[in-house]
């Protein structure tokens, strides 16, 4: 794997992003390639593009999801398929970062299951652009059977057009039960293989469920819910960091589009090699989105 | 992909001890806020009181453990959600 270090014609942001940590003297050697391959960029501004670019990003992984309010109708939905699918790739390539996205409604917007036919309705269309790589963010969000019908027919359509999948679970309290009702469900669609499916924001008590089916998990870094990189490590050394990726996910709420980043930092302090962070935060997510026939960089 | 290299042997209480000890504190604080405050019948209070009896156990589980006794045990799905958000500790 190459290791490509930022050069000093980045040297202002660099500075911003040093700045940033506690150890400066050491983030400058642990910069290198690495994929966000779950952020939210609609929710982040062109800075953002740049810091990460700054910050070795090679590309950007976009789904679908809530936008902090209730959409009135599926109009707004065909817009924002859009957006990810035409404007971000467009954003994204002024920094030399390629996009992508994955399409669906979230499952917030499920218990309004006629507004969430029709969005389902309308992604057959855009399934075909060339950084379309499956059907996702789909999945639980309070563990209805509302969301679960929704979620089955988001399913159904990845059967259909032979997509890979990526699974939202439920936050807190909620995230339990929802990991394994997802899990069970998709028991029920045999042509869905184990290891075309990622299923995100894992935790300490939902990882092994996960990887023992024969699923992926996604880590998602968040400064308060979710996880915290020393956390997002023991969870990597625990399962030898097969079939996992971190992601940020950074979207409208609290959270760090560097998290990706300075996760790959705490790896390198607690004696990680660079071969096996490259693993982690590049190889692994090429390996899966590979899959897709789309993801080329 | 199944070649793993372990990470070489540092200090980990170096690196984390602080840390640890700032949350820590931070939670004491926390409980003895809410307590002279009068709030302590709040649910996730006592959530957070049954987590913390968790940390004795002497297994290298406890954030497993933790995160199991924060969560909704049940298995079928609910009728229909009302809310949108979580709260961060089972109601029961």
């Amino acid at each position: 794997m190459t290791v490509v270090f930022q050069t000093a014609a980045f040297a202002p942001a660099l500075i911003t992003i040093v700045n940033e940590c506690k150890q400066p003297s050491t983030i400058v050697k642990s910069l290198m390639n690495y994929i966000e391959p779950h952020g939210h960029m609609v929710s982040r501004t062109t800075d953002d593009y740049e810091r990460m670019a700054l910050a070795g990003c090679q590309a950007i992984c976009e789904p679908a999801f809530w936008a902090g309010f209730d959409r009135a109708s599926a109009d707004g939905f065909y817009d924002y398929f859009r957006q990810i699918t035409e404007y971000e790739p467009k954003r994204a390539a002024r920094f030399g970062i390629k996009h992508f996205s994955w399409l669906c409604i979230n499952p917030k917007e499920a218990e309004d299951t006629k507004l969430a036919e029709e969005v389902i309705g309308l992604i057959p269309q855009f399934i075909d652009k060339p950084g379309v790589l499956g059907i996702g963010e789909i999945g639980l969000n309070k563990n209805s059977r509302n969301e679960l019908r929704i979620f089955e027919q988001h399913v159904q359509v990845a059967q259909d057009y032979d997509q890979l999948v990526l699974i939202h679970t439920p936050h807190l309290e909620d995230k339990l039960k929802g990991t394994r009702l997802i899990v069970d469900a998709l028991k029920n669609f045999p042509k869905i293989k184990p290891e075309r499916v990622i299923i995100d924001h894992v935790e300490e008590h939902t990882i092994d469920h996960v990887l023992d089916q024969g699923f992926w998990a996604g880590i998602t870094l968040y400064p308060e819910s979710k996880c915290t990189p020393n956390r997002a490590i023991d969870m990597l050394e625990h399962r030898h960091a097969e079939r996992i990726w971190m992601n940020s996910a950074c979207d409208w709420g609290i959270s760090d589009p560097l998290a990706v980043p300075k996760t790959m930092q705490v790896m390198r302090q607690r004696g990680w090699t660079a071969e096996m962070i490259q693993r982690v935060a590049y190889e692994n997510p090429v390996a899966f989105m590979g899959q897709s026939g789309k993801f080329h960089l | 992909m199944s070649d793993w290299t372990p990470p070489s042997t540092v200090n980990l209480v170096d690196l984390g001890f602080m840390d640890a000890r700032s949350k820590l504190i931070d939670l004491a604080a926390f409980l003895d806020r809410v307590q002279r405050a009068n709030q302590t019948d709040d649910f996730r209070v006592q959530a957070l009181k049954n987590a913390i009896a968790l940390l004795s156990l002497d297994q290298p589980t406890r954030a497993k453990e933790v995160l199991l006794s924060f969560s909704d045990p049940s298995t079928e799905p609910i009728e229909k959600a009302t809310m949108q958000g979580a709260i961060g500790a089972y109601r029961g």
